[in-house]
C-alpha cells in the first residue's frame, strides 16, 4: 500500500498553507488587533484559547464519527482516525487549558477555578486520557480497535450531556462568545470590527491546522503498521 | 456405574433436538430474571461481594469523619459529597469483580454460548449490579442519619440515590465489561468510569445538596431532571452497545 | 456426505496480521464422531470458538445445521452444546442451581426443566451430589457436570475442546464411558485433544489441522490406531505430548 503522489502533494500544499495561515494569524493577534479595552494584552490569547478548543472539538468529533463508523464497517482506517483524532484533540484542549490559565491568573486572580466550562474541559480531557489508557491496556488488537470506538461514542455523550448542563445552568463566569445566551453581558467581549476579524482568521486557522495534523497522524499510523506487518512477514520467513 | 444405567427418555428427545417448536431465541425478560435470579443466589451464598462492599462502606465514611473533623454545619454541606463519593468507590468494587468472576471462571462464555439476546445480557448482569449499589446506598443513609446527625431519609432524597445509582451502574456494567479484558483491569476501571459518570455524580450532589438544606425546590428540581435524562441516555448507549463489547 | 450438519467453506481467521485459519474447509455428516488433533497454535481452539458462534470469522462461510454464522448465531446457539477445559459452572450454585439456571437461558419449557435436569444429573451420576456447591466437587465431576450442562438443551452437535485436560485416569475413563454414550445418543460430536490414542478409540473420524488448514482427513477405520503417532509426526512436523 503507497499513496498516490497526486494526495501526497495535496497534503504537503495544505502543510505549508497551514504554517502561513498560522504565521499571519499569529501576527493579527499581536499586531493587527489591539489591546481589548478592560482585559489589556492578556485578552491577546484568547483567539489561541478559542482556536485550539475549535481544533480539539473537531478532532473529537472525527473520533466519534470514526467509531459509529468503525463499528458499522470493521475497517481499520476508521480506528487509525479515531487514535489520530484523540491525540490531535488532547494535544489541543491542553494549549486551551493552559491559555485559559495564563489568562484567568490576571483576569480573574487564580489559575483555576471549577466553574462548569472549566470543569467540562478538565473531564473531557480526562475522558479522552482515560481513552489512551484503554487501548495501551488491551492486547488483542481487533478487541481494542472495537472497545476505544465503543468508549469514544460514550465518552462523548457524557461530554454532550455536560454541554448541555452547562447552557442550561447560566451560573458560570466564563465569558460567552457564541450562542444565545441569558448571562448577563458584562462577561462578554465587546466585539470590535478588528476583534471579529481576528477571531474568525484564528478560527479558520485552527481549522485547517487540526484537518493537517489529523491526516499527517493518519498516515504515520499507517506507516507503523506497514512497517508491523513487514517484520512479521520477515520473522515468518526466517 | 450409575451414569449408563440411568439414561430414560432422552433418546427420543435428541431426535426432537433440532424441531422447529423451539423458538430461536430465549424471551427478553426471562433471560434477565435468570441472570439476576443467578447473581442473587450466588451472592446470598456467598455474600463475598456485598460484605466487602459494606465493609469499605463502613471504612470510608469513618475516614471521612476523622479526616474532616466537622462541626455541625459542616457537616450538613458535606454530607451530600461522601455520600455519593462513597456510593461510587464502593460501587466500583462490586463491578470490577461482578464481571471478572464471569470472566475467569469461563462462565462468560457460558452466557455467550446460549440463544440469548446480549442486551437481555447487559440488562441482567446491571440489575444485579444496581441491587448491590442499593443495598449499599441504604446502608450508607442509615450511617450518615446517624452519625452526621442530618436525616437522609427524605422521599426526594432517595428517588436521587435511586437515580444517580442507576446512571452509575449502566455505564459501570458496560465499561467493566470492556475492562475485564485488560491487563490492569483493576486501576483501568475507576479511570475509565469517572469522567464518563462525572456529569451523574455532579447532578445528583447538587440536587442532594440542595434537598438537605431544604432550599425551594426549583431551585434543585432541574438536576433531577437532567440526571433522569442522563439515565435514559446512557441506558440506550449501552444497550446500543453492549453487542459489540461482548462479540468477538 | 449427503446430509452434513456442520458444513465450513474458506474459513478464514485473522488476529491482528497474523492467520491463524487459512481457508479451511470441512464437512462433518449428522451424528459423526470426529476428533481434530494438532499442535498448540494449529487453530484448533479458534475454529471450535467459531463454530460456538464465540468469535466472528474474518471470511468465509460457516453453516451448522442449515443456518449461517454470524448472521443466525442465535438458532446456532440453540442447538449446540459445548464443554471446554474450563467447566463455565458457578461455584458457589449447587449442581440443580447451575443447571436449573442454564435451563432457563435455553428456554426450556418451565413444566419439563426438573424432569429434565433430573434426567441428565442422574446421566452424568451426579443425582446423589445435585444439591451441593460445585466448589464441593473434585475436577472430574465438575466435568461431568459440564457434560450436563451441555446436553441439557438435547442440541444436536457437541463441541468438545480438550475436555480432558485435568483430569486424573479414573475421571479420564468415567468421561469416555460418557463421551461414548452421549455419541451413540446420535449426536454429531466434534472433540478437539492432544490425547492421539483416546481420539483414535471414541472417534468415526479423525482430522489434523495444521498451520490454519486440514492436513489430513481419514475415517478411523481406515487408520491404525497404532500408526497415528508417526502419521501426525509426519502431518504436522511435531510430536505430540502423548
Amino acid at each position: 500500500m503507497s499513496y498516490s503522489v497526486q494526495r501526497t502533494n495535496v497534503l504537503r500544499a495544505i502543510t505549508y498553507g497551514a504554517l502561513a495561515l498560522f504565521v499571519a494569524a499569529m501576527i493579527m493577534n499581536l499586531f493587527y488587533v489591539g489591546p481589548e479595552r478592560t482585559q489589556g494584552e492578556v485578552q491577546r490569547v484568547f483567539y489561541i484559547h478559542l482556536g485550539s478548543f475549535l481544533g480539539a472539538f473537531l478532532a473529537f468529533g472525527a473520533t466519534v464519527v470514526a467509531g459509529i463508523a468503525y463499528l458499522r464497517t470493521r475497517n481499520t482506517k476508521w480506528d487509525t482516525l479515531g487514535v489520530a483524532g484523540v491525540e490531535i484533540g488532547l494535544g489541543f484542549s491542553t494549549i486551551t487549558i493552559l491559555t485559559g490559565m495564563a489568562w484567568a491568573r490576571p483576569i480573574w486572580n487564580t489559575w483555576w477555578t471549577w466553574d462548569p466550562r472549566l470543569t467540562s474541559i478538565a473531564i473531557m480531557w480526562l475522558a479522552y486520557a482515560a481513552y489512551m489508557m484503554l487501548r495501551a491496556g488491551i492486547e488483542d488488537p481487533e478487541r481494542r480497535r472495537r472497545f476505544a470506538a465503543v468508549y469514544g461514542i460514550i465518552a462523548f455523550a457524557s461530554l454532550l450531556y455536560t454541554v448541555i448542563i452547562i447552557r442550561l445552568r447560566p451560573d458560570t463566569i466564563h465569558p460567552v462568545v457564541a450562542g444565545p445566551t441569558q448571562a448577563d453581558p458584562e462577561g462578554s467581549f465587546e466585539v470590535s470590527g478588528r476583534i471579529r476579524d481576528t477571531l474568525f482568521f484564528n478560527l479558520f486557522t485552527f481549522a485547517v491546522i487540526t484537518v493537517v495534523l489529523v491526516w499527517h497522524r493518519v498516515r504515520l499510523q499507517n506507516l507503523l503498521d506497514r512497517t508491523e506487518r513487514r517484520k512479521m512477514e520477515v520473522l515468518a520467513e526466517l | 456405574m450409575s451414569a449408563s444405567a440411568e439414561h430414560t427418555q432422552s433418546e427420543a428427545q435428541v431426535q426432537a433436538a433440532a424441531s422447529p417448536r423451539r423458538r430461536a431465541m430465549t424471551p427478553y425478560l426471562r433471560t434477565v430474571g435468570a441472570i439476576v435470579w443467578k447473581d442473587l443466589r450466588a451472592e446470598i451464598r456467598s455474600r463475598e461481594l456485598i460484605n466487602s462492599m459494606i465493609l469499605f462502606t463502613l471504612m470510608t465514611v469513618l475516614v471521612f469523619s476523622l479526616a474532616l473533623e466537622l462541626d455541625a454545619d459542616a457537616r450538613q454541606n458535606i454530607v451530600a459529597g461522601v455520600l455519593w463519593v462513597t456510593i461510587v468507590f464502593a460501587g466500583i468494587l462490586g463491578l470490577g469483580r461482578s464481571l471478572a468472576s464471569e470472566k475467569d471462571r469461563g462462565s462468560l462464555d457460558a452466557l455467550l454460548l446460549a440463544p440469548i439476546a446480549r442486551s437481555a445480557l447487559f440488562f441482567g448482569k446491571m440489575i444485579g449490579n444496581l441491587l448491590f449499589v442499593l443495598v449499599i446506598a441504604f446502608v450508607l443513609l442509615l450511617l450518615l442519619t446517624v452519625l452526621f446527625n442530618v436525616t437522609l431519609f427524605k422521599p426526594y432524597l432517595v428517588l436521587m440515590v435511586l437515580l444517580g445509582s442507576i446512571g452509575f451502574t449502566t455505564v459501570g456494567t458496560l465499561l467493566s465489561s470492556m475492562t475485564v479484558h485488560a491487563r490492569a483491569r483493576e486501576t483501568l476501571l475507576p479511570i475509565l468510569l469517572l469522567p464518563v459518570v462525572l456529569p451523574i455524580l455532579i447532578s445528583a450532589v447538587r440536587a442532594s445538596t440542595g434537598i438537605l438544606d431544604e432550599m425551594p425546590s426549583e431551585d434543585w428540581m432541574p438536576w433531577v431532571q437532567l440526571l433522569a435524562i442522563a439515565d435514559v441516555i446512557f441506558l440506550v448507549a449501552s444497550y446500543a452497545l453492549f453487542d459489540f463489547v461482548v462479540e468477538e | 456426505m449427503t446430509h452434513a450438519i456442520i458444513e465450513v467453506g474458506k474459513l478464514v481467521k485473522t488476529f491482528g496480521v497474523n492467520p491463524v485459519l487459512r481457508g479451511l474447509d470441512l464437512d462433518v455428516p449428522r451424528g459423526q464422531f470426529l476428533t481434530l488433533l494438532g499442535p498448540n497454535g494449529s487453530g484448533k481452539t479458534t475454529l471450535l470458538r467459531i463454530l460456538a458462534a464465540l468469535a466472528r470469522p474474518t471470511s468465509g462461510t460457516v453453516r451448522i445445521g442449515g443456518w449461517d454464522l454470524p448472521a443466525e448465531a442465535s438458532q446456532v446457539r440453540a442447538q449446540l452444546g459445548v464443554v471446554s477445559h474450563l467447566p463455565l459452572l458457578y461455584d458457589t450454585l449447587t449442581a440443580t442451581e447451575n443447571l436449573m439456571f442454564f435451563a432457563r437461558l435455553y428456554d426450556l419449557p418451565a413444566g419439563e426443566r426438573g424432569d429434565r435436569i433430573e434426567a441428565v444429573l442422574r446421566r452424568v451420576g451426579l443425582w446423589r451430589r445435585a444439591n451441593d456447591v460445585v466448589q464441593t466437587y473434585s475436577r472430574g465431576m465438575q466435568q461431568r457436570l459440564a457434560i450436563a450442562r451441555a446436553i441439557l438443551h438435547d442440541p444436536a452437535v457437541l463441541l468438545l475442546d480438550e475436555p480432558y485436560t485435568g483430569l486424573d485416569q479414573d475421571a479420564a475413563a468415567l468421561l469416555d464411558e460418557l463421551l461414548r454414550e452421549v455419541a451413540i445418543a446420535g449426536r454429531t460430536v466434534l472433540m478437539t485433544t492432544h490425547d492421539l490414542r483416546r481420539g483414535h478409540a471414541l472417534a468415526d473420524r479423525i482430522a489434523i489441522l495444521s498451520r490454519g488448514k486440514i492436513a489430513f482427513d481419514r475415517l478411523t477405520d481406515e487408520v491404525e490406531a497404532d500408526t497415528l503417532p508417526a502419521l501426525y509426526t509426519d502431518v504436522t512436523g511435531t510430536v505430540t505430548t502423548r
